[in-house]
C-alpha cells in the first residue's frame, strides 16, 4: 500500500487544499511546523505526558461480556474512549494542536464544533495552556447541546452562535474558516475532525492514531490476536481513522465506518455521506459529498449532531473507494435502540455518535461466530446527550 | 484577442481606472439580473463579475452569503449564470464578462463542459476562489486551450508565493485589498501600498484590486496603484435595499434599476 496522504495532501484523488489564496501560506507553515515538531521528542514528549497524566490514557479495552451474550454471537470488546477527560476521544487531538499552537508562538485558538464535544475539549485544553479560546456553534447546535455551551463558558471560552446557512456544524465549519481568514495573522485554528484542508485531516488522524495503537496492543494482550472487525461512528471520522489507521496494513482485520441514516437513507433527512454522497470538493477538501445535481451541498440531519455533516474525511473516502473499508448506515431510531442496549447490559451511556456504532454491532454480532471478535469504538459518553434522548424516548422508558 | 485584453489596452491607454462591479446572478431572479447588467453597462463598468450563487462561500461575508440564499431560493444554477451572459448580450451588454463561482459547482458541470459553455455563451475569464494554483493545473490547462482566462486571486499574505501565482496567469490578477472575507469596511489592509508594489513588480499584466471596496473615496485611493478596481458587497447591498423596488410594478422597478445605476456610477474613477 502506497503512503498516504502524498506530498500535496492528496489520499488517492481526495484530500487536497481547496481554499482561498489568504490562507495558504498558514497551511504551508502549519505543515511544515507540523512535520519538523512530530519529529521533536520533547514535543511528542509533552503530548504523551498530557495524554498520559492529564487524560488518563491509556483508555481500557473491555471485555462486553453481558452484550456480547446478549447478541448471543461475536466476542465483543469496547475501546473506552468515553473515559478521556472531557468524555470523548476528541481531547486526544486538541492535545496535540494545542501544544502545536503553542510551539508555533500562537496565543489565540479557534473550534469549529457540532455537539459540543470538540469545542468542550478545546475550551479545555486552550485554558490549561492559557489560549484565548472561541468556538463557532451553530445555532441550532447551541439549543441542542446548551450544557456544552454552559461548560464551553465555564472553562473561559467564548461560544459564538453561526446563524448563516443551516445553522449546524457545516456552517460552524464555514464561519471558522471565514474568521480565520481575517485573523490568520495570530490565530491557530484547532480542527475537530479528519476533514478540511490538508494537513488537518493527516495531522488529525496521526493524533488520533493513538487509539487504534492503544487497542492494536491491548487486543493482543488480552486475546493474543487481532479482531476480526473494528467498528466506530463516522461522522467527519476522527475516531474512526483514529481507531482503523494502525489496523489499515493488517488485511485479515475488517474496517468499518457506521454512517448516520437520520430519518433512513431513502428519505431527505440523513447524514448518509458515503451511502448517498457523491465525490465533490467541500471544506478544503476533495472527498464523497451529499449534494445536488448542481453541486450544491445538501443539509445533512441526524440526531447525533457530531454526526450531521454532509462531507467526509478524504482518508475514509480513499479507504473506501480501495475496498479496505466498508460504510454502512443507521438511522436515528437504531441508534436509540443501541444506546439502550449498551446502557443495560453494560451499564454505560453512550454519545449518541457512539450508539451508532454499537447499533451496527447489535446486526453484525448475531452473524458472527463465538470466537470471532469485533471491536467498537466508544468515541464518547452520553451525558451530553441526556436532555435528547428524554424529549425522543419520552413515556418509552 | 480576449475581450479583457482589449478592455485593459483601452484602460492603459487612457491612463484609466477600469471598474468591475460584482452581481449574485439571480438575485433577486435572472429577468432582473440581465435588467441590472444592462444598468451596470450605463453607469461606466468596464468589465462585470457574475457570481454563481453557492450553498456555502467560504469567501464571503454576510452581504454575498444573503444574496447566494436568495438566489438559491429558486434553484438557480452555474448553467443559468452563464446563460445569463448570453441574454444580456441580446440586450445590448457588450462589456467582458467574468464568471466568479467556487469550484465545486464547476466541477459537477464538468471542467469540459464548462469550459464549452464558456466560450459558448462569451464568457472570457473565470475566478474560482477556493482553488488555488496548487489545486488548478487541470483547470488551467483548459482554460488556456479554450482561450479563457484564469484570473488569480493574489492576498497580502500570499508574500513568497505572488511569482508562483503570477507565473501562469492572464487576464490580470485579483489583488486582495483587505485580510478577510468578502464584505464592506472601513479600512483596507494596513500593507496595501507595498502589497501592491510588490505585485507591480512581479507581473505585467493589469491589477484588480478588491475585496471591501464600497466608497468613491475608496475607489478614488486605490485607483492610482491599480488597473480596476473591483466593487461587489456594497453593490449586492444597494441592490438589496432596493428589492421591495424591483419587486414592484413596472415604474417601481425601473426606478430601483436606476438607482443601482446611479450607485455603481458613482463608483467610476
Amino acid at each position: 500500500m502506497i503512503t498516504v496522504p502524498d506530498i500535496n495532501g492528496k489520499f488517492g484523488k481526495f484530500g487536497g487544499k481547496y481554499v482561498p489564496e489568504t490562507l495558504m501560506n498558514a497551511l504551508l507553515e502549519l505543515e511544515q511546523a507540523y512535520l519538523h515538531y512530530s519529529q521533536d521528542e520533547q514535543f511528542i514528549e509533552e503530548i504523551k505526558y498530557l495524554q498520559r497524566q492529564y487524560s488518563g490514557r491509556p483508555t481500557s479495552l473491555y471485555y462486553a461480556e453481558r452484550l456480547t451474550q446478549h447478541l448471543g454471537g461475536a466476542q465483543i470488546y469496547l475501546k473506552r474512549e468515553d473515559l478521556n477527560h472531557t468524555g470523548a476521544h476528541k481531547i486526544n487531538n486538541t492535545i496535540g494542536q494545542a501544544v502545536l499552537a503553542k510551539r508555533m508562538g500562537k496565543k489565540k485558538v479557534i473550534a469549529e464544533t457540532g455537539a459540543g464535544q470538540h469545542g468542550v475539549a478545546t475550551a479545555t485544553i486552550a485554558a490549561l495552556l492559557g489560549l484565548e479560546c472561541k468556538v463557532f456553534m451553530g445555532e441550532e447546535d447551541t439549543k441542542r447541546q446548551r450544557l456544552n455551551v454552559f461548560r464551553m463558558n465555564l472553562l473561559g471560552a467564548e461560544v459564538i452562535p453561526v446563524t448563516s446557512g443551516t445553522r449546524t456544524l457545516k456552517d460552524a465549519g464555514n464561519e471558522t474558516l471565514r474568521y480565520w481568514v481575517s485573523h490568520v495573522d495570530d490565530t491557530f485554528y484547532i480542527l475537530g475532525s479528519a476533514v478540511g484542508p490538508h494537513p488537518y485531516p493527516m495531522m488529525v488522524r496521526d493524533f488520533q492514531r493513538v487509539i487504534g495503537d492503544e487497542t492494536r496492543a491491548q487486543i493482543l494482550a488480552q486475546t493474543g490476536r487481532l479482531p476480526d472487525y473494528v467498528v466506530a461512528c463516522i461522522g467527519g471520522g476522527s475516531n474512526a481513522i483514529g481507531i482503523f489507521y494502525p489496523f489499515v496494513q493488517d488485511e485479515t482485520v475488517k474496517l468499518r465506518g457506521v454512517e448516520a441514516a437520520g430519518k433512513g437513507v431513502d428519505t431527505d433527512e440523513h447524514a448518509a455521506t458515503m451511502s448517498k454522497g457523491t465525490h465533490g470538493v467541500f471544506q478544503g477538501s476533495m472527498s464523497y459529498l451529499l449534494q445536488d445535481r448542481f453541486g450544491q451541498v445538501l443539509p445533512a440531519h441526524s440526531i447525533s449532531a457530531g454526526l450531521d455533516y454532509p462531507g467526509v474525511g478524504p482518508e475514509h473516502a480513499y479507504l473506501k473507494d480501495i475496498g479496505r473499508a466498508e460504510y454502512t448506515p443507521i438511522t436515528d431510531e437504531e441508534a436509540l435502540a443501541g444506546l439502550q442496549l449498551l446502557s443495560r447490559t453494560e451499564g454505560i451511556i453512550p454519545a449518541l455518535e457512539t450508539a451508532h456504532a454499537i447499533a451496527d454491532v447489535a446486526k453484525l454480532a448475531p452473524t458472527l461466530d463465538k470466537d470471532q471478535i469485533i471491536v467498537v469504538n466508544v468515541s464518547g459518553r452520553g451525558d451530553k446527550d441526556v436532555e435528547t434522548i428524554m424529549k425522543h424516548l419520552g413515556g418509552k422508558l | 484577442m480576449n475581450a479583457i485584453d482589449q478592455t485593459f489596452a483601452n484602460i492603459r491607454a487612457q491612463q484609466g481606472t477600469a471598474l468591475i462591479p460584482f452581481i449574485t446572478v439571480g438575485d433577486p431572479d435572472i429577468e432582473t439580473s440581465v435588467e441590472i447588467l444592462k444598468q451596470l453597462q450605463l453607469a461606466g463598468a468596464d468589465i462585470v463579475e457574475l457570481g454563481v450563487p453557492y450553498s456555502d462561500p467560504l469567501a464571503d461575508g454576510p452581504v454575498i452569503q444573503r444574496a447566494s440564499q436568495r438566489a438559491l431560493r429558486h434553484e438557480v444554477s452555474i448553467i443559468d449564470c452563464i446563460r445569463v451572459a448570453k441574454r444580456a448580450r441580446e440586450e445590448g451588454v457588450s462589456i467582458p464578462f467574468v464568471l466568479f463561482g467556487y469550484f465545486n459547482p464547476v466541477l459537477q458541470l464538468g471542467l469540459e463542459r464548462f469550459f464549452e459553455m464558456l466560450v459558448e455563451h462569451e464568457i472570457s475569464g473565470i475566478i474560482i476562489p477556493d482553488l488555488p494554483v496548487e489545486e488548478a493545473v487541470e483547470v488551467a490547462a483548459l482554460a488556456a486551450k479554450h482561450q479563457i482566462h484564469l484570473i488569480p486571486l493574489i492576498a497580502p499574505t500570499s508574500k513568497d508565493r505572488i511569482s508562483k501565482i503570477v507565473d501562469g496567469a492572464s487576464g490580470f490578477v485579483y489583488c486582495v485589498s483587505s485580510l478577510g472575507v468578502t464584505g464592506m469596511r472601513a479600512d483596507f489592509y494596513s500593507g496595501i501600498d507595498q502589497f501592491l508594489e510588490e505585485v507591480r513588480d512581479a507581473t505585467n499584466l493589469p491589477i484588480a484590486v478588491g475585496f471591501g471596496i464600497s466608497t468613491r473615496e475608496q475607489a478614488l485611493q486605490l485607483a492610482p496603484k491599480s488597473d480596476a478596481v473591483v466593487v461587489g458587497s456594497a453593490i449586492v447591498h444597494q441592490i438589496e435595499s432596493v428589492l421591495p423596488l424591483l419587486e414592484g410594478n413596472e415604474a417601481d422597478k425601473q426606478d430601483g434599476l436606476l438607482q443601482i445605476q446611479k450607485f455603481v456610477r458613482e463608483l467610476k474613477v
